[in-house]
């Protein structure tokens, strides 16, 4: 009867996948939902346009924490450009539960979060110009 | 919980006590139920209350059958619509004991008459290096406007601190009067923590250092007997919807020669006595403020409510939010293994508890609460500061009113260990 907090959801939450500091991470970004108070940072190593590693940390209530323990499964290995063509209803599928307004903040901040951490780092690449770019492709390009 | 409106104990019958049973027949809202069948467990008064048929009534009256402008129109119901928006006025000013009706400025709300205060008398009396004095616990309503007129202004904000109960450090008080601030605000009640403010005492104080005084009331007007001359007040701030009112009516209350000696806050129609191409004249107090075509409606259910908080009797309404404040205080910590309260005694406390479950945040408290039909606040409830201040990132909060019965208090109790028991299995 209880659609929203399903056995999986809860168990996410208590035990999210990918919990924890990435060291050196090529994109990171903290989000926060000032309304509730979750906050969650979003940590990623991105090579030759794919996202080797994902990690995020953060606080925040059972459809936060879940929605990013689940969708960072979900981009690993994926290209940038598969990541970034993610979209709202993708983690709403991925979630598989019914959110309601109220509560599509609390579900969307991991994705917000992602796009967040992969524009500053496009951000920071295109600022850096051409002669770090080239040395910087290795890095991370897309 | 289907015959909430017909149970209840035998000895609530001693006089002056409310009844809160008999007066729930008077809220339709109550007898309504949620999407599983569930009745309404209205537990966030403090975020807004229900409405009693009076104002509904009162308000339906004015657009069934004198639907007009005010202060315009020669004929028969634009008189009936100025004589009901007036009467409302003098209802208020008896409500909180103002000396003259004509000191009521209508507004859409507590926050609508703070930023009056600021843009107003602020901007005019706020200079380089003047301070003004607040307290960690106002809700943002009464912070934010500080800050845009100091960062203006160049002034400076100062803040007096509480105590880990909750209560207000009146020994740190004392010290930044010192400063001799322009003004100080505060609220009389806690939206957060329930904590009822020695206001007289803060009052005096702040006169005694040429301060001037501005009080939130919108927690309190609702919920405690409020006399601003006895609190001697010099700005009273509160909305019309927290007091079983409309949503979109208000009041500032101020002393006459304060409003005379300000300059209007919003111009337009209605607040000038003569315009001109390129000057005008002011009205008098209070239409000075009042630009516009006004929430007439609203207004008028303002007026409804204030009759119907009248005649419960103030003394009684405290009584009772005070006695459920006791009881859930008593109750909460019994029946729920592990909640964490927030906020001082009952004494000390208006209708409101505060509380989290560990390790469980409060929007997944509230979610699974309202399947139950219980309706809890949960966030930050406009008080930011006030939730660093306990390192919290947000708290749950049951919050009453005079249709509040003990049985949602134990409904509370239910609800909170099924949350509980969801978690953990």
């Amino acid at each position: 009867m209880d659609d929203l907090y399903r056995d999986y959801i809860l168990e996410h939450y208590r035990h999210p996948h990918n919990f924890g500091v990435l060291e050196a991470p090529t994109a990171s970004y903290e989000g926060s939902n000032p309304l509730c108070g979750d906050r969650i940072t979003m940590m990623l190593r991105v090579e030759d346009g794919v996202v080797r590693e994902v990690a995020f940390t953060g606080r925040g209530c059972a459809i936060s924490q879940a929605s990013a323990s689940l969708l960072t499964d979900e981009i690993k290995g994926k290209t940038v450009e598969e990541v970034e063509a993610m979209t709202p209803d993708d983690v709403l599928e991925l979630i598989g539960i019914e959110i309601s307004p109220a509560r599509l903040k609390c579900a969307l901040l991991s994705l917000d979060t992602v796009a967040h951490a992969l524009a500053d780092e496009a951000a920071e690449k295109a600022e850096s110009g051409g002669s770090v770019s080239a040395s910087a492709s290795g890095a991370g390009q897309g | 919980m289907a015959d909430l409106a017909t149970t209840g104990p035998t000895s609530q019958a001693a006089p002056a006590r409310l009844d809160p049973y008999s007066l729930r027949k008077d809220f339709p809202i109550l007898a309504t139920s949620n999407r599983f069948g569930k009745p309404l467990v209205y537990l966030d008064s403090a975020a807004t209350s229900l409405k009693p048929l009076a104002v509904i009534e009162a308000v339906d009256g004015y657009n069934r059958e004198y639907s007009s402008n005010i202060h315009r129109g020669i004929y028969e119901i634009a008189e009936r619509a100025t004589e009901a928006y007036e009467a409302t006025r003098v209802k208020v000013a008896r409500l909180i004991n103002a000396p003259e009706p004509a000191e009521i400025v209508f507004v859409r709300n507590a926050t609508e008459a703070i930023n009056l205060v600021a843009y107003s008398w602020g901007r005019r009396n706020i200079g380089r290096g003047d301070t003004i004095v607040l307290t960690e616990m106002e809700h943002h309503a009464n912070l934010v406007p500080w800050q845009l007129v100091v960062q203006e202004m160049d002034g400076d904000l100062e803040f007096v601190p509480i105590t880990d109960d909750g209560i207000l450090r009146l020994e740190v008080y004392e010290v930044l009067l010192h400063l001799r601030p322009k003004l100080v605000a505060f609220t009389q009640v806690s939206n957060m923590l329930g904590t009822i403010n020695p206001v007289r005492e803060m009052v005096e104080m702040a006169h005694a250092a040429g301060a001037l005084v501005l009080i939130d009331g919108a927690q309190a007007v609702p919920h405690v007997p409020v006399d601003v001359q006895e609190l001697g007040a010099d700005f009273y701030v509160f909305s019309g919807h927290k007091m079983l009112g409309p949503t979109g009516s208000g009041a500032l209350w101020a002393r006459r020669e304060l409003l005379e000696a300000m300059p209007p806050f919003m111009a337009g129609g209605d607040m000038i006595r003569e315009v001109h191409l390129r000057r005008s004249e002011w009205n008098e107090i209070p239409y000075k403020f009042e630009a516009g075509t006004p929430d007439i409606a609203a207004q008028i259910g303002m007026g409804a409510a204030a009759d119907y908080l009248m005649g419960l009797g103030m003394e009684a309404v405290r009584a009772h939010e005070q006695e459920l404040a006791r009881y859930a205080l008593e109750v909460l910590p019994r029946e729920v293994p592990g909640i964490e309260l927030y906020g001082p005694a009952a004494e000390l406390r208006g209708g409101v508890v505060s509380f989290n479950l560990p390790g469980i945040h409060p929007h997944d408290v509230a979610q699974i609460l309202d399947r139950s039909g219980i309706c809890v606040r949960a966030g930050h409830h406009c008080t930011m500061p006030l939730h660093e201040r306990f390192d919290l990132a947000a708290t749950a909060r049951a919050s009453f009113n005079v249709y509040t019965v003990p049985e949602e208090i134990d409904a509370l109790a239910v609800g909170l260990r099924e949350v509980a028991r969801i978690f953990d299995r």
